[in-house]
């Protein structure tokens, strides 16, 4: 059913990446890959696995920029997956039913075996999360983990999305982001996490936090800009040694 | 890590839907069998914990107790299982059929494949030991290969360590028994200013991003990153110093002169713990020139303030004076270290305002840095709260930190001025108390070691007879002249020159001379080129188009390979395979034993020592064999005294695992250090344990054991560490293990360039001798762009690591593959305008030794003077099973082909390596080039080679990849 | 947005059909057109055949065919659906109306009534998927469902007049004719007009949220070789290109089928009917032509991450 939910959630669970530690390593991306491929979703089809332009269906992709220029300049890894938007447009053009926004905590799946392959929603999702599977003729997308986080089988610690376990700079978070006080909320509301294009009005989930501003200013650490000389010699100790030094020569 | 799995209880619609949705099964088990090993898709060796299903991989995962990883994994541990079913893996021994390089062979079993091998090298054994060279590559089966090589009788072995990071490595063990590399690691916890030098990404991958995360999320340290390119951790550096390649000694020095003239300097630091005090004889000429006064014990002497006389350096309650001349009593005068190594930092070639344009550094910025550095150490010390007692039993109540770390790696490594650079450091972090104490650099068991470790390489003359072992390890620390493997006429004996006067220090080999040396007969010639793991015809080679040519060059007058037999293992299908004669399939890592020993690259972090197993987790499909088994085997069949018993059967008839718990290296010391003793109660030193790897397996294949907490900081003196480690097995004696911020050892080869001493180098070796056997810190120009013209090669050019590739094995995975299909030069913005270049362009590259052609992509985050690729990406085509017009050969492109193995003639004709003068660690970054638009043609990059055929029966390459379909038809039924 | 022919063919052929179906759902009954059964019959066979190979081509664009039928539960949220459904509902009072006309000579005002108004509901929908895309602000605004219905509007009546024509010319058709592309030219024109003036919705920093720090440029994207969301989205199309394409669609697909439709006014028999077969041929092309435009020149906000400005 694509209407959302009639009683959107307060439960909203989804991902908050942190812009100022991702080092850009793709591993959330890789293990994203792995994990699903043995999932509800699977296979995450290659295309051209061993041959020129391969291209296959990831859930999770990292890109980097460059940013203003000169000291300001910076460069920025950004990893980029469904936001779990709460007024998600790709919902609500599916055609099919296939397309569905989980009343209970807010995630966006696709259900394959509805879905007719006509890439609707995938134009309807502005930040490029829905990934159509070619040679399934279907559309695929990050399920959030739905079949690790509610899986009963699996240790609670890894109850967890495995873009998140996995990223070793501890950069993606997860948590309720409709619970004011849960860990993931206050983090954004401490580092005024942001929305991704927040003017197409599909309240995203997920929540980036920004950069933290550069050191490199004098006074940055409290130290001052530069060094006194110690040119004063005492009669011992430290000056005392380096004006013998000196002098010696 | 921060997550909220404790919010997610209750299961409400986890089954029945609320609104319409189709039933989705949230608890599907991940696997039928966890089984544990170690991740080899790097050398960082992460725990991990592999889900099967149905036989299959499901699913790779961190091990979250793992001291390495604690449960993460980075994109290319991730991706294991595509390295696994990877088409390229290679079947069945191979023998070669057609011309050497054609990629032509036929399969063979085993056994013919062993005689053939027993065959060579029985030969060469009975005859001439030293006509095999042994050269391992991606090591960490170092203690293994090594000692294999030995009890052959050759000295002719190394790993890879000498193109690698030998410089860090020498460096490092040379001055503070130490180094950086995967030996150390910042006090992540306390640190409040994290230096980094020249790191893109290192084998410590993943503890380096946790760290830097867990610095970043706390956001209390500044963390700055000295790198020319601006990406990875670069990127998230509090600030990034963009310096020019080959620069950083000049900046280090200037950072020194900084602290100095400021009195910035942790004095007790540097009397306590280094031989700063220590007295220096002043008596140009003489043969003791800059040696260490010393008593008649040996000790070393400084002169004490309290007592204004001269005294044993080892005596706790003496003040030793940091500076002034001392007059000995044999009339002769001295000055302590300290002296000579602050008039060094103060000469005016190292004055902020004079390094500023070679570093382009902003002379305000390297002032600003300095008082940084000594703000943190000095004004922000941080004391844990842990009384201590050091070497001299003086006691402590607290341990008082300097919480600067640094670390380098390749960028300072890879230079033929790396080994003083990294020296600079080490004197920097002297200087400012900031080895191993609270908030700095740590050392991770067993280091720190002496300086340097007592091992000495084996080789000499004496030390090779035909069927014979040789008494001793091949690789070592020489600590004077003695100890070169030179003749009598001061040639070098090994065949790769290390040990040598052009490379006196090279602790790791020089694997990067190797193929050319054995090619030119030069020092002699040798018949079996033997090599595991390193893909020699292609990335890990300079002048990769010669190497290829000098491995299938002939004698003209027998028609025979100049480098007559090549055995060679490798997992996969890579270019080396196609020049090789005989080629022994290994496993993959998911498929063996493996060990990471303490002998070897251990995976200690500073709190704790560890070593780690891989188990088999998935039996072989393919015939191969675990290279470690086979190297077992061949031993025995050759009859090498450590591999058989006395009535000439195999010892080791179970092969590497029972090599694992048997093998012992001196009693109670064996491949690896936990559960030993026959109860297995036993740690670092015991009997062996038949139930070791059982205990390994059940604690998820690694063991761990905490240093005491006494004992965690300032380890090179701290009595608790040091007699923990004499009980660990890590070090021989309880002794202090001082800093050597002067450097007697460089000093010892100096004055045999003086001609002083029994073994001096030929003359034509000793100006490059005294030169840069430096006992004090020193900057030179990197040796290429010193001698070629510099405005004809206006620009470095340097790789850097890909985070989510491995050197060339990443490019056969189908998932990475995708990441970095192929690669870019990398210029600045402003570089490419002035030379007319735009995105997508094409350029040539060239070198004073060669010229590639590669597609451009511009940037800003780079120094303006420097371009850049990702290392290893480029492939010949038709290798590693991919399509022969697959993108990493068509559009990626190696640099190697520019970068020559030679430096320029000089004078008499003579061409040293492209190497450090002291090491011998390979200068990759010392390139230069100049680089020009040029005609896209066909859109494909130059050089090409012709495509390699694929080995018999190799898998067919899918069209279409859908791993994991079956999985889901199990747990989730199909429903098309 | 990568210009797909079978979606191109499908919203131009069927565009066809429902602008036929619907004139002849209103004119029959008035009396505008022939009430000729064997016109009735080659007018309706003309737009039903249109409007089918159109839903049928639709159908290849689709990953799953054979569970197209699905496509017609979400009517209450998908355009997508309600189109569906409003067309194959429209090939009931359709069929209703062809089946009354050609076999009984009758001619159903309320079944004629209610298959123009399907098709003006199809067609409508049609237009609100475009419409209704946020991603894509060149769709996502109030010329587009105007356009499609003026250009259903328009080649409906250039086939008309040529199907007249065979059957005996209606100068008031052709007139009509003339309007509709006048209408639509200028519709279009005003499309264009739009999306070129248009500010830019959304932009790399508003994607990245990164726009505080400075300017957002793309320095690796996340793979070397495209994606689907690439080839799907990130189609790139020369302006020189597009000015060319609007000058040809405008020329030959609006310009001279205009002026053709004045032919028949002023002549008969082979010269009025070749003009009008070829207004209409040049006319479906000249939409074609456009069409593909529609999409080429669509800019989606995902490619946004992948080294655009803005869109
Ligand atoms: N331009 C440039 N060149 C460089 C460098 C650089 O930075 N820039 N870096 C240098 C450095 S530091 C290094 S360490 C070298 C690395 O270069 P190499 O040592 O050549 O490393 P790899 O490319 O990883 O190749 C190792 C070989 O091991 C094989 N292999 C993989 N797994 C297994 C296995 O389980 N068993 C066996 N038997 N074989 C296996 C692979 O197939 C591959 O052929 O490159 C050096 N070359
Ligand atoms: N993902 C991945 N991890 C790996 C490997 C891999 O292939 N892939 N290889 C492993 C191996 S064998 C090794 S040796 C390590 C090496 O790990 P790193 O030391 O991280 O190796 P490089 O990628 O060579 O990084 C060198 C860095 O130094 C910078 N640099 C170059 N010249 C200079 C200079 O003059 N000064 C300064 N300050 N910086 C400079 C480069 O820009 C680059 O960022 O990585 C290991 N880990
Ligand atoms: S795993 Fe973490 S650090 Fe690496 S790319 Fe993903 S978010 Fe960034
Ligand atoms: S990110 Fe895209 S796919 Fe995900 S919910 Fe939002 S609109 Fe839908
Ligand atoms: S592609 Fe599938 S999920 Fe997407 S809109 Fe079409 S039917 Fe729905
Ligand atoms: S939440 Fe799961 S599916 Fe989504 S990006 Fe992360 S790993 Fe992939
Ligand atoms: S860093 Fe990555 S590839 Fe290396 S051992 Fe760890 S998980 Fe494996
Ligand atoms: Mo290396």
């Amino acid at each position: 059913m694509t209407s959302l939910p009639a009683q959107p959630s307060a439960k909203r669970l989804g991902l908050v990446i942190d812009l100022d530690i991702c080092v850009g390593c793709h591993a959330c991306a890789v293990n994203c890959k792995e994990w699903n491929s043995g999932g509800p979703a699977a296979p995450l089809t290659d295309l051209a696995p061993y041959g020129a332009n391969p291209d296959g269906v990831w859930f999770n992709r990292v890109h980097t920029y460059e940013v203003g220029e000169g000291p300001t300049g910076r460069t920025v890894h950004f990893p980029r997956s469904c936001l779990h938007c709460a007024e998600p447009a790709c919902v609500t053009v599916c055609p099919t039913g296939a397309s569905f926004k989980r009343a209970e905590d807010g995630i966006v799946l696709v259900n394959e075996d509805l879905c007719i392959g006509c890439k609707l929603c995938s134009w309807a999702c502005p930040y490029g999360a829905r990934e159509f599977d070619e040679d399934a003729g279907v559309m695929k997308k990050c399920t959030l983990c739905v079949d690790r986080i509610y899986n009963e089988t699996f240790d609670p610690a890894d109850r967890v999305p495995a873009c998140v376990a996995t990223c070793p700079a501890s950069a993606r978070h997860f948590g309720d982001l409709g619970d004011p006080d849960s860990a993931v909320s206050k983090l954004v509301a401490e580092r005024e996490g942001f929305d991704l294009m927040a003017e197409m009005g599909y309240a995203p989930t997920n929540k980036y936090l920004p950069p933290r501003p550069h050191k490199h200013g004098a006074g940055c650490t409290g130290a001052p800009a530069q060094l006194a000389p110690a040119v004063a010699a005492k009669a011992d100790g430290l000056l005392g040694w380096l004006d013998r030094l000196l002098s010696h020569e | 890590m921060p997550n909220e799995a404790e919010v997610i209880k209750g299961r409400p619609g986890a089954h029945g839907q609320s609104n319409g949705e189709a039933p989705l099964d949230l608890d599907v088990p991940s696997a039928d069998r966890i089984a544990f090993t170690t991740c080899y898709m790097c050398a960082c060796r992460c725990g991990i914990k592999v889900h099967l299903k149905d036989g299959r991989i499901r699913y790779i995962q961190g091990n979250r107790d793992h001291p390495v990883n604690k449960g993460v994994l980075c994109a290319k541990g991730s991706a294991g299982i595509m390295n696994h079913y990877s088409p390229a893996r290679l079947q069945k021994p191979l023998r070669r059929v057609g011309p050497r390089g054609s990629g032509e062979f036929e399969e063979i079993e085993w056994d013919e494949a062993m005689a053939i091998a027993t065959g060579w090298l029985g030969a060469i054994r009975n005859s001439d030991p030293r006509k095999l060279a042994f050269f391992t590559g991606r090591d960490q089966s170092q203690a293994l290969t090594g000692w294999w090589a030995s009890q052959f009788g050759t000295p002719n072995h190394a790993a890879h360590g000498g193109f690698c990071s030998v410089n860090m490595a020498a460096a490092g063990l040379y001055t503070i028994g130490g180094s950086f590399w995967e030996f150390g690691e910042p006090d992540w916890e306390n640190t409040k200013y994290f230096l980094m030098f020249g790191v893109a990404e290192d084998h410590d991958s993943n503890p380096i991003k946790i760290g830097l995360g867990k610095l970043k999320t706390k956001g209390a340290a500044k963390f700055v990153s000295v790198n020319p390119i601006r990406t990875g951790y670069s990127a998230i550096a509090d600030e990034w110093v963009g310096i020019r390649p080959g620069t950083d000694g000049l900046f280090i020095l200037a950072l020194i002169q900084e602290l100095l003239l400021a009195g910035k300097i942790d004095e007790d630091y540097l009397r306590r713990y280094t031989n700063a005090s220590w007295l220096v004889i002043q008596d140009e000429g003489a043969a003791d020139n800059g040696l260490f006064v010393r008593d008649a014990q040996g000790q070393p002497l400084v002169f004490d303030e309290t007592t204004k006389t001269i005294a044993p350096a080892n005596q706790a309650n003496v003040v030793p004076q940091l500076a002034g001349k001392v007059t000995l009593a044999d009339g002769r005068t001295a000055v302590p270290a300290f002296h000579l190594v602050a008039r060094r930092c103060l000469e005016p070639q190292y004055a902020a305002d004079a390094v500023a344009a070679e570093t382009g550094i902003a002379a305000e910025t390297i002032r600003r840095i300095a008082a940084e550095l000594a703000h943190a150490a000095f004004e922000q010390t941080i004391e844990i709260d842990q009384p201590w007692t050091d070497w001299a039993g003086r006691h402590h109540d607290k341990m008082v930190g300097r919480p600067v770390a640094m670390h380098a790696m390749r960028g300072i490594s890879a230079h033929s001025n790396g080994f003083h650079t990294c020296r600079a450091i080490h004197i920097l972090q002297m200087m400012l108390g900031a080895i191993d104490s609270p908030g700095s650099f740590r050392y991770k068991p067993p280091f720190p070691r002496p300086t340097p470790p007592g091992i000495k390489p084996t080789g000499r003359a004496a030390d090779i007879q035909p069927g014979k072992p040789m008494p001793g390890p091949p690789l070592g620390f020489p600590t004077s002249p003695q100890d070169l493997l030179v003749e009598a006429d001061g040639t070098p004996r090994r065949l790769d020159k290390a040990f040598s006067w052009e490379a006196p220090l090279a602790a790791h080999g020089m694997m990067h001379q190797v193929i050319r040396n054995a090619w030119a007969g030069d020092p002699h010639k040798i018949d079996t080129l033997f090599m595991f793991m390193a893909n020699m015809s292609w990335n890990s080679s300079m002048n990769t188009a010669g190497t290829m040519e000098m491995l299938t060059d002939k004698d003209p007058a027998t028609g025979d390979y100049k480098i007559p037999h090549i055995i060679y293992s490798d997992a996969y299908a890579s270019e080396m395979v196609a020049y090789s004669d005989l080629v022994l399939p290994d496993t993959t890592y998911l498929e063996r034993w493996d060990c990471i020993s303490l002998l070897d690259r251990p995976i200690s972090d500073a709190d704790g020592v560890a070593d780690a197993i891989r188990q088999p987790v998935i039996p072989p499909d393919r015939d191969v064999r675990p290279f470690q088994d086979v190297l077992i085997d061949l031993g025995a069949r050759l009859g090498l005294p450590g591999l058989v018993k006395d009535d000439g059967s195999p010892r080791y008839p179970g092969g590497f695992p029972d090599y694992l718990v048997h093998h012992e290296r001196k009693p109670g010391v064996g491949m690896l250090a936990g559960w030993r003793g026959a109860a297995g109660d036993k740690q670092g030193v015991g009997a062996v344990n038949e139930g070791q790897l059982d205990a390994y397996v059940a604690n998820t294949c690694f063991w761990r054991h905490e240093v005491p907490a006494e004992a965690r900081y300032f380890k090179h003196s701290n009595r608790a560490y040091l007699e923990w480690a004499v009980g660990m097995g890590l070090i021989d004696k309880p002794e202090p293990i001082t800093l050597q911020l002067y450097s007697e050892v460089l000093q010892k080869f100096r004055l045999a360039a003086e001609g002083h001493g029994e073994v001096q180098p030929p003359d034509e070796h000793r100006a490059r001798v005294k030169t840069y056997f430096d006992p004090l810190p020193l900057w030179y120009m990197p040796f290429e762009e010193a001698e070629v013209a510099r405005d004809a090669f206006p620009l470095h050019a340097i790789t850097q690591r890909p985070m989510a590739m491995y050197h060339s094995w990443g490019s056969q995975n189908a998932w990475l593959r995708q990441i970095h299909g192929d690669n870019r030069l990398h210029i600045h913005r402003a570089t490419a305008a002035r030379l007319g270049i735009t995105d997508d362009d094409w350029v040539a590259v060239t070198s004073h030794h060669g010229r590639i052609k590669a597609q451009a992509k511009l940037m800003d985050g780079v120094n303006p003077h420097t371009v850049w690729t990702w290392n290893a990406i480029g492939k010949r085509s038709g290798a590693w099973n991919l399509a022969p017009k697959a993108g990493e050969s068509q559009q990626g492109f190696l640099l190697n082909h520019v970068i020559s193995e030679l430096l320029p003639e000089r004078g008499d004709g003579h061409r040293y390596g492209n190497s450090d003068p002291v090491t011998g660690q390979a200068a990759w970054y010392d390139l230069r080039v100049r680089i020009e638009k040029v005609a896209a043609d066909a859109g494909v990059s130059e050089p090409q080679f012709a495509a390699l055929p694929n080995p018999p029966h190799m898998p067919e390459r899918p069209d279409v990849l859908r791993y994991g379909e079956g999985f889901r038809a199990a747990a989730h039924g199909e429903s098309k | 947005m990568h210009p797909s022919l079978s979606v191109i063919f499908f919203t131009t052929a069927s565009g066809a059909g429902y602008g036929l179906l619907a004139l002849l759902g209103v004119f029959a009954p008035l009396g505008v057109v022939s009430r000729d059964p064997l016109f009735g019959f080659a007018a309706l066979a003309l737009a039903l055949a249109a409007i089918t190979a159109g839903l049928l081509s639709s159908m290849f664009h689709l990953g799953q065919k054979q569970r197209a039928w699905r496509a017609f539960s979400q009517w209450r949220t998908s355009w997508l659906s309600r189109e569906g459904v409003a067309s194959v509902v429209t090939y009931i009072p359709a069929g209703l109306f062809g089946l009354a006309w050609v076999f009984l000579g009758t001619v159903s005002p309320a079944a004629g009534v209610l298959a123009a108004l399907g098709a003006v509901v199809t067609v409508f929908c049609t237009a609100m998927i475009y419409r209704s895309l946020k991603p894509v602000p060149r769709w996502h605004n109030r010329w587009v469902v105007p356009n499609y219905l003026a250009l259903a509007l328009m080649s409906g009546a250039l086939w008309l007049a040529f199907v007249l024509q065979i059957f005996g010319a209606r100068p008031a058709i052709n007139g009509l004719a003339i309007a509709a592309v006048v209408l639509a030219a200028v519709l279009k024109l005003a499309y264009w007009r739009f999306i070129d003036a248009a500010p830019a919705t959304s932009t790399a920093e508003s994607a990245t949220g990164l726009g505080a720090i400075g300017k957002v440029r793309l320095f690796e994207a996340p793979h070397t070789s495209e994606n689907y969301l690439l080839k799907e989205m990130g189609f790139q199309i020369a302006r020189k290109h597009a000015t060319r394409l609007r000058r040809i669609a405008l020329g030959l697909g609006f310009a001279l089928p205009c002026l053709l439709s004045f032919v028949p006014l002023l002549s008969t028999g082979g010269p009025a009917l070749a003009a009008t077969f070829v207004a209409a041929a040049l006319g479906t092309f000249g939409i074609f032509v456009e069409r593909w435009l529609f999409f080429a020149e669509a800019q989606h906000a995902v490619t946004l991450y992948y080294g655009r400005d803005a869109v």
